[in-house]
This record gives C-alpha cells, structure tokens and sequence, in this order.
C-alpha cells in the first residue's frame, strides 16, 4: 500500500532550510496497522503532512510510492479522492461552512473521481448519520461551522467522522488520542477498529500506549532523529511506555554516526 | 482644475430647466433652482475634501454625460437591451418598478395588490398628479445634499420611485425597485422616497444595472423616513456596467422604536461610491448596516457610512466586508457619532477585507465621535488573505485549489448574505461572488451555511 524509501526533508524557514526526515524508511501493507511513536519535534507531524501533500515542506531525496506510483507529485486533492486520508494533529476552523456541507463536497469529489454517481440527498443523510451514532457526535454538529467553537475532543471525533464518511485506503490519524478523555478516546477507538479491513492501512501517530490498549497495531516504529530508529512488535509500545525514547535516541545517533562514511 | 463639470451641467440646467417633471409647480423649481445653485458652489467633490480623500472624481471632469430631461425628448431607450437586463434581474414575489435610463417604464413594471394605505409608483407620476403629496415628500434635507453630486441630483432628478405607507401597514413583498441604463454617455438622477408612517413595515431592493460595459453615470438619492416602531430595510444591489460611475447617497431618519437595516452590495462600476446615513433621531432606535462590496480589475468601491445616535438608547451593529482581486481599491469609512446626551446608546462597528491579490487595495477608516459617556461603542477592522491552513485542510479533504478558494471566498461573505431574507435574491447575490463551488451539492446547496 505504501512504500518509503530513503525520505529526506526539509522545511522552509525563510533563508534557512532545516532537515527534519533525514532517510526514512517504512513499508505500510493492506490491512495492517502501524504505530509510530516518538519524541516531540521528531518529524512525526511532518511525515504526516508529506504524506497529504502540504505545501512548505521539501523532499530533498527518496520517494513515496502509494500503491505501486508514486504519490510526491500529485496535489493534495487527488491523493485525498485516491484515498488517503490525514486526520489533523490541529484540525482546522472554517467558518461560515457547514460541517456538513463539507462532508458532501469531500465525499462528492472522491466518488465522481472514481467515476461514482454522488449520493441523493437521502442515501447522504443515512450515512453520516450511521457515522455519526458510530462516533457518538450530536446531529447539530453537522450544522455547526466545520470546527468552529468545537472541543478539543469533538474536533478530533469530526476528524474520525470524516474518516468514516470518506472510507479511505490509507488513513493517517496524527495524535487524534491527545486531548481525548477516557470515553472518547474509546469511541474514537471504536470508531478506528470499525474501519480496519483487509483493504485499508493505518497509520496511528502517538505519545500514548492506551491508544494500543485498544487499537492494536501490527506493528510498532520509533521515529527519532529524522528516521525510523527502531521497529518491532506491539510490546516495544509497552517498553517504550517504561524506558522512555533516551535509550532509542542513542542508538538512532550511534547508526546515524556508523552510516557516515 | 478644469471647472469642466461644472458648466457643463450648469448649462444642462439651463437648457433643460423649463421641461423637468414638475416643471410648472413653482415650489419645486425653487428646490431645483436652490440646488442647481448650491451644485454651483460645490462643484465635484475633490479629493482635498476628507470625505473625498481616497475616491478621486476627476475622470467625471473629464467625461460630460448628457442630460435628458422630459419625456419628449427620451426618444425611446434600448428596449432589446432593457428587456434583456429585466430578465436577468426580476425577482419573484416582488412588487417591481422598472427604471430604464432613469425614467419609469410602466409596461415592464409590475405591482400586484397592496394593502390600503400603501401606496408605491413613479415621482415623476406623483408630481402630475398629485403634487400637494410630492410636495410633502420632496422637502429639502441639507444632509441629503450636503456634497455636489447630491445637489446635482436634487436639481436634475427626472424620475424614481416613491413608496408612502400609513400608519400600521405592512407590504409583505419587498419592492424591488429596478434601474436600468441602456445608453452611453447619459447621466441619470433616480431619487427614491420612502415615507413609513407609525408601525408600518415595508422592504425595498433599489437595485442598479447595466452591461455591455457602456460608459456612463447614475447619480442617485434615496430618503427613507421611518416613523415611530417602525420597520424598514433597504438593500441596495449594484451591479452597474463595469465602465460605469455610481454615486447615490441614502439618508434614513428614524423616528422612536424604529428599526432601519440597510445592506449594500457593491458589484459593479469602474468607480462607486455610497454614501449611507442614518440619524437615530428619537430614543430606542436600531440601525443595522450591512454591506459586502465585491471588487476586481481596476474598480473603485467606497462606502462612507454614519450612523448619527441623536437620542438616547438607540443601537447600531455594522458589518462590512469586502472581497478585492486584482488592482481593485475600496474604501470604507465608517462614521458612528453620539451625540451628547445620547446615553446607553451601544454602537458596534466591524470591516473585514479580503484581498485576493498582492495589487489590491483598502482604505478602512472608523471614526467614531463619541459625545456622551454612558455607551458601549465597539469597533473592528481587518485586512487579511485567504488562510493557507484552510485553503490547504480542504484540499487534503478532495476539493481542488479553485474550489476551495471559492469555497472560503463564500464562508466569508456568508454572514452579509445570510441576512437576506428573500431566497432568489440571497441566491442570486451568492453567484456573484468570485470563485467556484463545489458541484452537485444538490439539496444541500443552501447549507453552505452553518446554522449560528
Ligand atoms: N512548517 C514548518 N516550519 C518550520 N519548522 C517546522 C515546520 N514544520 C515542522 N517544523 C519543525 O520540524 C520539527 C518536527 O516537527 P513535527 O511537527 O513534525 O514534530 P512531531 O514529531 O509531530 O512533534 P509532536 O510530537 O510535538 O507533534 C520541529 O522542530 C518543528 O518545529
Ligand atoms: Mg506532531
């Protein structure tokens, strides 16, 4: 499904060009779930964006293959209407739309690009309302300006939402666990575990350990200085919850000095 | 300085004098005649004038646009084009009047019943046959005619429309007042008069169009007159050629516990100006301004507002907003004056622009003179472009850059749509706006907006 090789990075600082992913390297599979932890600033939200498409950030070398082609040179609507999907680590405000109007013109814009008839106003209705009970979320919140005034929390739920309505092949979910209390986070869970399928990859970014209590990932990956310095099974999130990312920092920096010519 | 304009329409005066409407009615040519001479004195606003600071009048110096007076002589307007523009522009469940190059055009009008006590028609009709009631409507207001262009008007006006309710009578449909030009080089001087006795209710769409980009200038005065608890609203709708020149100006007086909206959307033009008034003259009034001025090419928008609370506990909410591409200018001056004594008035004020490309410009000026000390007055300005946050999160959710750029363009200008109440017009207004949205809404096209 996806294929990173050698990832390099940069962000834009006005005259300076500063490297955040610096040879990254991940394989994602149809159907698994993989976890990437890591410590503040490691490029983990960067990742993230590269893979949507967000403007500012810079592949300096490697590549990105979704499905056998290559994803870096498509904008960031065609790889939404292909089937990736970024829940926000920060979801945007947008006032004066609709939530719901949003929903439609999303899912409109996938369907007609797979050459799909868009959905009457009624077979619309019935769906995001299956999703809405599915996420627990109050039906005003469709009628309610995208994010605006929202939670913390309902903003994340509205990105799972979303989610849910626009079933993607490749769903990235930044930190959608943070800020989440107790309940939420298990019906965001629910709302995650509901979409796994032979068909679909995830990619969970997070601090936590008590997101994998209920999502289980396939596997594990500690991004640390720009690369993926460790990767392994779901206890390594177990370990890690223990030991802290000081121990895999260090080794990230011992390979990081072994690959230097 | 040339004085170009100035004996030009000094000497239309004089030509045309003797065949205005009402030309027979000696009160009325003494109105005339004091205004052609206040205009003498004026002149053209300059842009030494503070009022007139950022909207430079000197290509109306230059260009002189004919004058036509009577009906002899409005030797048939373009009725292809007239016809054209009414189709574009007729509004369902209104009670229309048809202006074409200023004058009345009864066989494409249409008013359905009124109630008893209102009564809605031609000024020029009025003044035949009824001038003991014009007379009552078309006394002098200096603050009407305070600048060159008003006096201008108030010497020359040929036609408009007036719309006198009685005491306590509502017209459920909005009158929706049409202007049509038709021809180059002609200047016309609509004037509007709405008079609304106690408690009556009435909506009037004064509305301005034209095409084929034909050069020319309309130069309109509107007066509204609420009466106590009364309850008005005025929504203008420019949509000029985009060569033409627009100056009107629209001066409201309200009386105790009236309630006066006034929206203004600002479309077309090479050059507009409205000058928008209201006077809170007596307690527990509300005023609310509204306006969204639209701008591309070289156009020139400029609002200059002022709402004047003369009595105490009155209440005034304004919101601007304007949408800018390319080399477009606009200018909003939004004057809010309470006068002593005028306590717990509470006034708020705000202006958003948008401007779509680097070479766009605003001018946003409040000005709030504040004589009394027991008020609440708030005000707020922004200039800013479309987020990229935004532009961007609908993107990553499948729209395409165009469409998500029209998308924002639209959020942004929903909440001075909002407030109009007729659908086909709030409709219409919303297909003016630049940039795309997205297809195939269906059923849903209406729930852009969230519900506040
Ligand atoms: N657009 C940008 N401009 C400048 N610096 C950026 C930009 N985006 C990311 N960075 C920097 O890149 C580094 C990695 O940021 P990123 O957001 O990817 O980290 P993260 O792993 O998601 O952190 P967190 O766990 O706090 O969310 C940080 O030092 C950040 O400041
Ligand atoms: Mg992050």
């Amino acid at each position: 499904m996806l294929e990173i090789r050698n990832l390099h990075v940069t962000v834009d600082e006005g005259t300076t060009k500063r490297p955040i992913l610096r040879g990254l390297d991940l394989a994602v599979g149809a159907g698994e779930v993989h976890a990437i932890m890591g410590p503040n600033g490691s490029g983990k939200s960067t990742l993230a964006h590269v893979l949507a498409g967000r403007e500012g950030y810079v592949v300096t070398a490697g590549e990105v293959l979704y499905r056998g082609a290559n994803l870096l040179d498509l904008p960031p609507e065609t790889r939404a209407r292909e089937g990736i999907f970024l829940a926000f680590q920060y979801p945007v405000e947008i006032p004066g739309v609709a939530n719901i109007y949003l929903l439609k013109a999303a899912l409109n814009a996938a369907r007609k690009h797979r050459g799909e008839a868009e959905l009457d106003a009624l077979d619309f209705l019935a769906l995001v309302k299956a999703k809405l009970r599915l996420m627990q979320m109050d039906e005003s919140l469709l009628y309610r300006a995208v994010n605006e005034g929202f939670s913390g929390g309902e903003k994340k739920r509205n990105e799972i939402l979303q989610m849910a309505v626009l079933e993607p092949q490749l769903a990235i979910l930044d930190e959608t666990d943070s800020g989440l209390d107790i309940d939420a986070l298990k019906v965001v869970a629910n709302g995650v575990n509901a979409m796994r399928s032979p068909e679909r990859a995830m990619i969970l970014v997070t601090h936590y350990q008590r997101l994998l209590d209920h999502i289980r990932p396939d596997r594990v990956h500690v991004l640390a200085h720009g690369r993926i310095a460790l990767s392994g099974g779901p206890e390594l999130a177990l370990e890690l919850e223990r030991r802290g990312y000081g121990w895999v920092e260090a080794k990230a920096l011992e390979t990081a000095a072994g690959a230097r010519p | 300085m040339t004085t170009g304009a100035r004996e030009h329409y000094l000497g239309r005066f004089a030509a045309h004098r003797a065949r205005l409407a009402g030309a027979s009615l000696p009160w009325l040519q003494r109105l005339r005649d004091a205004a052609i001479e206040r205009f003498a004195g004026l002149g053209l606003p300059t842009t030494r004038e503070e009022d007139w600071k950022y909207t430079n009048l000197s290509a109306l110096e230059r260009r002189l646009f004919d004058v036509v007076a009577d009906g002899a002589q409005f030797s048939g307007f373009r009725n292809d084009v007239a016809e054209r523009e009414l189709a574009r522009h007729a509004l369902d469940d209104t009670h229309r009047l048809v202006f074409v190059d200023g004058r009345y055009a009864p066989g494409l009008s249409h008013v359905a019943s009124l109630p008893r006590g209102a009564e809605i028609g031609s000024l020029a009709e009025l003044v035949a046959t009824r001038p003991e009631v014009a007379a009552e409507l078309l006394d002098t207001d200096p603050e009407a005619e305070a600048n060159g262009l008003a006096a201008l008007n108030a010497a020359f006006w040929t036609d408009g429309a007036y719309i006198d309710l009685a005491p306590g009578v509502a017209i459920d449909a909005p009158v929706h007042l049409l202007f049509v030009a038709t021809r180059m080089d002609l200047a016309s001087f609509p004037r509007i008069v709405v008079r609304t006795g106690a408690g009556a209710e009435a909506t009037v769409i004064e509305h301005y169009a034209g095409s084929d980009d034909a050069v020319y200038l309309t130069d309109a005065v509107t007066r509204i007159d609420a009466g106590a608890g009364a309850r008005v609203t005025h929504v203008k709708v420019q949509q000029e050629s985009r060569r033409g020149f627009h100056i009107a100006g629209i001066h409201t007086l309200q009386a105790a516990d009236s309630r006066f909206a006034s929206h203004s959307f600002a479309f077309g033009g090479q050059l507009a100006r409205n000058d928008i008034a209201t006077r809170l003259e007596a307690e527990g009034c509300n005023a609310k301004l509204a306006g969204l001025y639209v701008g591309s090419g070289r156009q020139h928008h400029d609002h200059h507002t002022c709402i004047d609370h003369a009595r105490p506990r009155g209440t005034s909410r304004e919101l601007y907003k304007g949408v800018l591409d390319d080399a477009s200018r606009a200018v909003f001056n939004g004057r809010v004056i309470v006068r002593p004594g005028a306590q717990r008035t509470d006034a708020q004020q705000s202006n958003h622009n948008l401007l779509l490309s680097d070479g766009a410009e605003v001018n946003t000026k409040p000005q709030l003179e504040i004589w009394a000390d027991d008020v609440q007055c708030a005000h707020g300005a922004t200039v800013g472009q479309l987020d990229a946050d935004r532009l961007h999160y609908l993107r990553a959710r499948g729209l395409d850059a165009a469409t998500a750029r029209g998308l924002l363009i639209h959020a942004f200008a929903a909440d001075v749509l909002r407030d109009i109440t007729h659908a086909g017009l709030r409709a219409r207004l919303s297909t003016l706006l630049p940039g795309q949205l997205p297809e195939d809404m269906g059923e849903l096209e209406c729930e852009l907006l969230p519900t506040s």
